[in-house]
């Protein structure tokens, strides 16, 4: 049964602060870093998204997923490569059959102002160049005016886009977190991007600021939680922007382990959207290798 | 999509509780092997030439051993701080005075990490408390009442508050080091001397504070920090030259204590147990709530006398509640307290464990239905698992008496007026804690909830500005704040 989405949600701002402020006091080390660091890699949405991405460019970051750092044998690569449409054919035929996964903004990304059939456009050029997931942007100004069947109906629209009939994909709702602002009005994003269809909820594009926090992504694990409680259906997690250090990584694992527990904690469930983090948890694992920390120079860029 | 019957749902934690040990440093705090009594700005041998051994309540070996005062060790304390008070204290200027206390501050704050280690050693607390609450908190007392000594005329606009003289202080097992401070700190300020008494299973950080208190050059005599048991603090009771007793601890020495100094000219304050209402309405923030509920009760393994022991919850919302508490208690690590990763440590005793073990079984036999988490538990050393029992009745034993151990007490209610008469429908008034989105229903329960402190929307908050202290058999006086000189002076 769908909820009643204009009824009020109640989230308190300075308790989830002080939550999430707890999960930070773990201390994390030995192998529970090690095996921390090293999932954390797993998780990893390697992104480029600017005007300026060349076929170039993205074949250059399809290969470093593939070979994050080839002195530290034995790591993972990271889950998926994150692009705009155009670059999906790109992508997809850069990485084969590595298991990397292509995702793909849509929607007129970041700010999803467009028509919707053209948003549809947008996710099945997409979907039909190959991409296993979708990345869409919710209409933050409809949802602000209240107009939440709008926000529901459309992203059940891009999730029926993104279906078999296309080629089928994840799809990942972004809620834009920053624009939203307040903590109430992210759980509400959240729930109705569930119902309406999502595969994962997401934070943000990483074009606005803030992007992901420790807070704001507490409220939509909870909500992932309640859902799960009420539906019996499992919904992926993906903060992005904003999350650049290893230490920041495990802090999210912490979070995720006790809010959701083990069944998320993989990559199927729970993905970080970053650019530099991958090169810094590098940094980490090789420091607990070697006992030294090397410098930047030593880990390829893209 | 794979759906699933919900009541069959539940999440797995196991992982969340295995992390690889962190353990704090033991080594970072010197403790000596003996402990003499520090009296008149020494430490000296007890007359008693009697000792006792305190140990570490998660491994059961002794840590040291104090001196126990008698009758005749607590007389010459108490003659100390006689000679102190009439020959240094109180003539001294209040600046002056002041410039001690916010010396003991800063040497606290300054050794703040192995007063936290030895917090957590000798008494079992985990040691984020003691670290990020106990010694922070304890410093911030002694900064808050060093800026009050010189300004006691604002305290008390165009009257004339003296000291009383001897305060004699005896202070419970469960925050040594931070009740310490609550207690001496306002009766230095005034103008007071003191003779303390820490409870005789966690003496050290009070006898820590006295070597502070001997480097500070605090003048001889004007603190004095004794140890021993119940003998000994009676001894402090009974003690003719005492003005003043303030005693932090149970119900029962409480009223044996008012019974000791009837009739006789000395003055008391008394904070004693609770049995404090926790209320989660339908509108609450149910998340926020929850975490509250599990800080309220689980915080220093429920040795907390203003612990949310009892939980009413609106029937609307109440299988949620449990269900998140349920799901939340399986994320506490309980084990051991030195180890940064701890959330619930060891149990003070071996006595206080068989008192929770003993309500545990009396909440099973009246017919309450109890949910442990599935964490193990230290084979040595004082352990209790966190403990949830909903189907309580208003007139279990688990819902009137305090258990000052991590067992949770959950009712469910309908109406506001219902749940205020229940959460007054006890012998106790010091704590209770209102959870709602509405600003208008927490002012109408605060005014109607008989308790000395009332939390919205958060729980066991403290700060040395805001008063603290009880109704009904929770005792009287306030500490803490601008109320907390009161218990101090005479006005004249």
């Amino acid at each position: 049964m769908i909820p009643d989405f204009s009824a009020p949600v109640h989230i308190d701002q300075v308790g989830v602060e002080e939550r999430a402020s707890r999960f930070t006091k773990r201390s994390i080390k030995n192998e529970s870093k090690l095996n921390g660091l090293m999932l954390a890699l797993n998780m990893i949405d390697l992104t480029t998204l600017e005007g300026k991405d060349t076929d170039g460019k993205v074949k250059q970051l399809c290969y470093k997923a593939q070979h994050l750092h080839d002195a530290y044998p034995g790591l993972p690569t990271v889950a998926a490569i994150c692009v705009y449409p155009s670059m999906v054919k790109t992508a997809k035929a850069a990485l084969g059959n590595s298991g990397i996964k292509v995702a793909s903004v849509a929607t007129a990304f970041p700010s999803g102002q467009a028509p919707r059939d053209v948003k549809i456009r947008d996710t099945k050029y997409a979907v039909q160049n190959g991409a296993d997931e979708i990345d869409m942007v919710i209409s933050r100004g409809k949802f602000l005016q209240g107009e939440y069947n709008f926000v529901f109906d459309e992203i059940a629209a891009i999730k029926e886009a993104c279906g078999p009939a296309n080629g089928g994909a994840r799809l990942k709702v972004i809620l834009e977190t920053g624009e939203l602002v307040t903590y109430d009005k992210v759980r509400k994003a959240s729930d109705i991007a569930m119902y309406a269809g999502a595969d994962f909820i997401k934070t943000s594009t990483g074009k606005i600021s803030p992007a992901a926090t420790m807070p704001v992504t507490l409220v939509m694990l909870e909500a992932i939680r309640d859902f799960y409680y009420k539906t019996g259906k499992k919904i992926a997690m993906k903060p992005a922007g904003g999350i650049s250090k290893a230490k920041a990584a495990l802090h999210y694992l912490v979070m995720l382990n006790e809010v959701l527990g083990e069944e998320w904690m993989n990559n199927e469930w729970f993905r970080f959207g970053a650019s530099s983090l991958a090169n810094d948890i590098l940094m980490q694992l090789m420091k607990q290798r070697t006992g030294v920390y090397q410098a930047a120079n030593y880990f390829s860029i893209d | 999509m794979a759906t699933k019957k919900s009541n069959t749902l539940k999440l797995k934690f196991d992982s969340a509780r295995k992390l690889a040990p962190a353990p704090e440093s033991k080594s970072a705090a010197k403790i000596d092997p003996q402990y003499d009594l520090f009296i008149n700005g020494k430490f000296e041998k007890p007359l008693s030439k009697k000792y006792f051994a305190t140990i570490n309540p998660a491994t059961e070996e002794k840590i040291s051993v104090v001196a126990e005062a008698n009758s005749a060790d607590v007389n010459k304390a108490v003659g100390a701080a006689r000679n102190a008070y009439e020959k240094v204290w109180k003539k001294m200027p209040a600046r002056e005075r002041a410039k001690y206390i916010y010396r003991i501050a800063r040497m606290v704050q300054e050794r703040a990490r192995e007063f936290a280690i030895i917090e957590t050693l000798d008494g079992g607390k985990p040691i984020r408390e003691s670290r990020d609450f106990d010694v922070p908190t304890a410093a911030n007392h002694f900064f808050y009442y060093a800026g009050w000594a010189d300004k006691l005329e604002y305290a008390f606009p165009n009257r004339n508050a003296v000291p009383m003289g001897v305060a004699g202080q005896i202070i419970p097992w469960n925050f040594p080091l931070l009740m310490a401070a609550w207690k001496i700190a306002p009766a230095l300020a005034t103008g007071n001397t003191v003779v303390l008494k820490p409870a005789e299973t966690t003496p050290l950080t009070a006898l820590k504070l006295a070597e502070i208190i001997q480097e500070a050059d605090l003048p001889p005599g004007v603190v004095n920090i004794i140890t021993g048991a119940g003998a000994t603090g009676a001894a402090i009771v009974n003690h003719p030259d005492v003005n003043k007793i303030a005693f932090t601890g149970s119900t029962d020495v409480g009223k044996i204590i008012q019974r000791a100094i009837a009739g006789t000219n000395k003055k008391a304050t008394l904070e004693l147990g609770g049995k404090a209402a926790n209320i989660i309405f339908d509108d609450a923030p149910l998340d926020q709530a929850v975490e509250g509920v599990i800080n309220g009760i689980f915080f220093n393994q429920g040795h907390v006398c203003c612990a949310g022991s009892r939980l009413y919850v609106q029937e609307s919302v109440y299988k949620d509640v449990v269900r998140k508490l349920k799901d939340r208690i399986e994320t506490l690590i309980v084990g051991d307290p030195i180890d940064k990763n701890t959330d619930i440590g060891a149990i003070n005793s071996k006595a206080q464990l068989e008192t929770i073990n003993k309500y545990i079984k009396i909440g099973l036999q009246e017919g309450a239905e109890m949910h442990q988490s599935s964490c193990s538990v230290p084979g040595k050393g004082f352990f209790c698992r966190p403990t949830l029992f909903t189907n309580v009745a208003q007139s279990n034993r688990i819902a009137q008496e305090e258990i000052f151990g991590p067992v949770l007490a959950i009712q469910s209610f309908r109406t506001d007026d219902e749940v205020i008469e229940k959460a007054n429908n006890s012998a106790y008034g010091l704590s209770a804690g209102v959870w709602t989105d509405k600003g208008s229903k927490i002012f109408n329960m605060t005014t109607k909830m008989r308790a000395g402190v009332v939390w919205a929307n958060t729980f066991n908050k403290f700060d040395p500005t805001s008063p603290f202290g009880g109704y009904k058999e929770s005792g009287y006086g306030r500490e803490g704040g601008v109320h907390g000189l009161n218990a101090y002076v005479n006005i004249v």
